[in-house]
């Protein structure tokens, strides 16, 4: 029994999961009525639908930047290539003269996406060719991208009327909202991908000893440019939905600091910023730890002043948790607890 | 810092200088030619439609008067607005308009720029200094007038109501000047009916991601709210989607009040979505390039200059919709 659960209290998701629950109960104590999902007007209805369908667009951006991070790398870009994937199908949607023709919808969205592949080869060519610091080359992009974005809204939040775009982001499919379903293609999409096949593997490689893996005869450099691609692509996918969510496209503000969340969730999910082993499931729940967050701050009405410490507090007790030292500190008290009681009923 | 100290130290020499010659300091100068002027200007971003129209507003009426406008655009971040205005106090700028981000932090960078002597002129938003000599005017609306005009509505839409009222607040940028005192105008009025309750109040961050967000827990956890109180139209335009899709009428089953009265926001009015909406107008383009125009030819300005606003109730939105140009 004990030894179970040590296996379970080792395993890098269990805080994390224990985290995610703690979070649910608050809100529970806070709201009975948290976990209640109805179907209302032909679709679900509640807060653990909010959460699910808030959550995707940092979801999608995360799995992207796992793998990146993976490589031992990192991309700063996505939150500003998920603004101009946004702007780029709200300019194509506001220029068309039938809005609301799925076929505009559906070339909007597909130059928006190829524009992000352009973006993510961008960042895959400074990393892997030139060689700079994954932090630095995507910099460039983070920085440049909004005024990029900027660029191509005028300086405007373009609001578009298009039931088809707009039902990316609000809209539901069988009563499950489509930003969900998108999120799910793209997190199984990812898991078959590298954990079927090599790939992952590779990946590990290259963020382990990319040295050691060049001379196994991995290609890093194509590894590289892949990495960075999907993650631009996951970016745009974010984007478009963050964007038809308000159906309105905001340069300044889409997927602003989104690159902060998809980070903290790729850590929370257990994945080391130093490459190597990743976990895409702990990614999964790293980014509903993030959102069910911001519910929590919403549902158990946290004062707005208060509400960074709050998340700051919570992300804190995580990574506290989940780091090896506490770990190991915790263990040494226990060892001692026990020996003491043990001790206890040896004298008595 | 040492070369800060050089540029400092020349542009004393100078206004020594410029002092020696016009027998008077550097006010007397003498007014300059309105091409020659220079305005900084620092924008606190383009969050919002209300925000992207009072920069168009700027920019249009400086390059109609002439002047030339140096313009920048903080992203709501307090760091790259103080940055801005070092930058437009080490080009020497002749004046210096900006609409602070957040109410506090902003004495030391008024301070050089008084040093400098430059003027300020804020716009906008005010900020919480005790020291006024920081800036020669302020001019922008009276938040605190906008928060009671919106209190006043519900007062009177509510005042045959016996049973308790259950409002919700969309808080805009926890700090920022509009989001505190519209939320004191609003509370200070409504505390007259006992019924009229803020049962939640919450940051929507002025967009309409925020309201939305905001909206959609707060309907949850909330069943019976009975009216939404929106510091800014884009968050209101964010709560009708979450209204919505929670399967209720916005503007019927659940009352919106909000500030500003940008097109899209009189547009849901004038649908009926919304019920009101306390304008707060971008347009102060004019006003301000009078303040420098005034300023430049040696006069004074009132240190509190107030636009001139209005309020709109849904056949007023039909009326007002077609010749609204932002």
């Amino acid at each position: 029994m004990s030894a179970l659960l040590a296996r379970l209290v080792a395993n890098r998701l269990f805080w994390p999961i224990v985290m995610l629950l703690v979070l649910f109960t608050i809100n529970l104590v806070a709201f009975p009525g948290f976990f209640a999902v109805t179907l209302r007007d032909g679709h679900l209805f509640g807060s653990l639908i909010d959460i699910l369908r808030n959550g995707a667009p940092t979801l999608i951006i995360a799995v992207g930047m796992t793998l990146v991070i993976a490589t031992r790398g990192i991309d700063l870009s996505v939150g500003a290539v998920a603004a101009i994937s946004g702007a780029v199908a709200c300019s194509i949607i506001l220029g068309s003269p039938e809005p609301a023709n799925p076929a505009t919808v559906a070339v909007a969205v597909t130059v928006a996406l190829l524009i992000s592949l352009v973006l993510g080869m961008w960042n895959g060519f400074l990393v892997a060719v030139l060689g700079i610091q994954p932090i630095i080359a995507t910099l460039i992009l983070m920085t440049a991208g909004r005024g990029v974005a900027m660029l191509i809204t005028e300086g405007q939040i373009l609001t578009v009327n298009s039931p088809p775009f707009k039902a990316l982001g609000s809209g539901f499919w069988f009563g499950v909202p489509i930003a969900v379903i998108i999120a799910a293609v793209v997190f199984g999409v990812a898991a078959l991908v590298t954990r079927r096949t090599a790939l992952g593997m590779f990946i590990e490689s290259v963020g382990i000893n990319p040295e050691a893996s060049r001379q196994a005869g991995v290609r890093a450099r194509g590894l590289l440019f892949v990495v960075y691609t999907f993650s631009a692509f996951c970016a745009a996918i974010a984007g478009l939905i963050l964007t038809a969510n308000t159906a309105a496209a905001d340069a300044n503000n889409t997927g602003l600091f989104i690159e902060l969340d998809a980070i903290l969730a790729v850590v929370i999910g257990g994945t080391s910023l130093a490459g190597g082993r990743y976990s895409l499931v702990g990614t999964l729940v790293g980014a509903l730890v993030i959102q069910t967050l911001v519910t929590t701050v919403y549902t158990v009405g946290i004062p707005p002043i208060a509400t960074m410490v709050f998340k700051a507090a919570v992300v804190t007790i995580v990574c506290l948790l989940q780091s090896p030292t506490t770990n190991e500190a915790l263990s040494g008290f226990r060892r001692r607890l026990a020996l003491r009681a043990g001790k206890g009923v040896a004298a008595s | 810092m040492k070369k800060l100290m050089g540029i400092a130290a020349a542009g004393a020499m100078l206004v020594a200088l410029a002092g020696c010659a016009g027998g008077g300091g550097a006010a007397s100068e003498g007014p300059k030619a309105l091409d020659e002027l220079v305005v900084g200007f620092a924008q606190v971003g383009a969050e919002s439609g209300w925000r992207t129209a009072n920069t168009k507003d700027i920019q249009a009426a400086f390059e109609e008067a002439g002047i030339e406008l140096k313009f920048s655009d903080a992203q709501q971040k307090q760091e790259n607005q103080i940055k801005a205005i070092r930058s437009y106090i080490q080009q020497g700028v002749d004046y210096i308009a900006f609409s602070p981000v957040v109410e506090t932090g902003w004495d030391a960078v008024l301070n050089e720029a008084k040093a400098a002597g430059i003027p300020v002129v804020l716009t906008d938003r005010a900020v919480d200094s005790k020291d006024t000599s920081l800036y020669v005017s302020f001019l922008g609306s009276d938040f605190i007038e906008e928060g009671k005009k919106a209190g006043l509505w519900v007062l009177d839409q509510y005042k045959d109501s016996t049973e308790k009222v259950n409002i919700v607040q969309l808080e805009g940028t926890t700090g920022a000047a509009p989001a505190i005192d519209r939320a004191e105008g609003f509370a200070d009025v409504i505390r007259q009916n006992p019924n009229l309750e803020v049962i939640e109040s919450q940051t929507g961050d002025f967009t309409r991601a925020g309201g939305k967000q905001v909206m959609e827990a707060m309907l949850k956890s909330n069943p019976d709210i009975d009216l939404v109180y929106a510091h800014n139209d884009d968050m209101g335009l964010g709560a009708i989607e979450a209204i919505e899709a929670a399967g209720l009428k916005p503007g019927e089953d659940i009352k919106i009040v909000t500030v500003d009265a940008v097109k899209d926001g009189m547009q849901a009015l004038a649908d009926g979505k919304i019920n009101f909406i306390v304008e707060c107008s971008p347009l102060l383009g004019n006003q301000l390039v009078d303040i420098i125009k005034t300023l430049n030819e040696g006069g004074t300005v009132e240190p509190r200059i107030i636009t001139e606003e209005t309020t709109f109730d849904q056949e007023q939105a039909i009326e007002a919709l077609p010749d609204r140009q932002y």
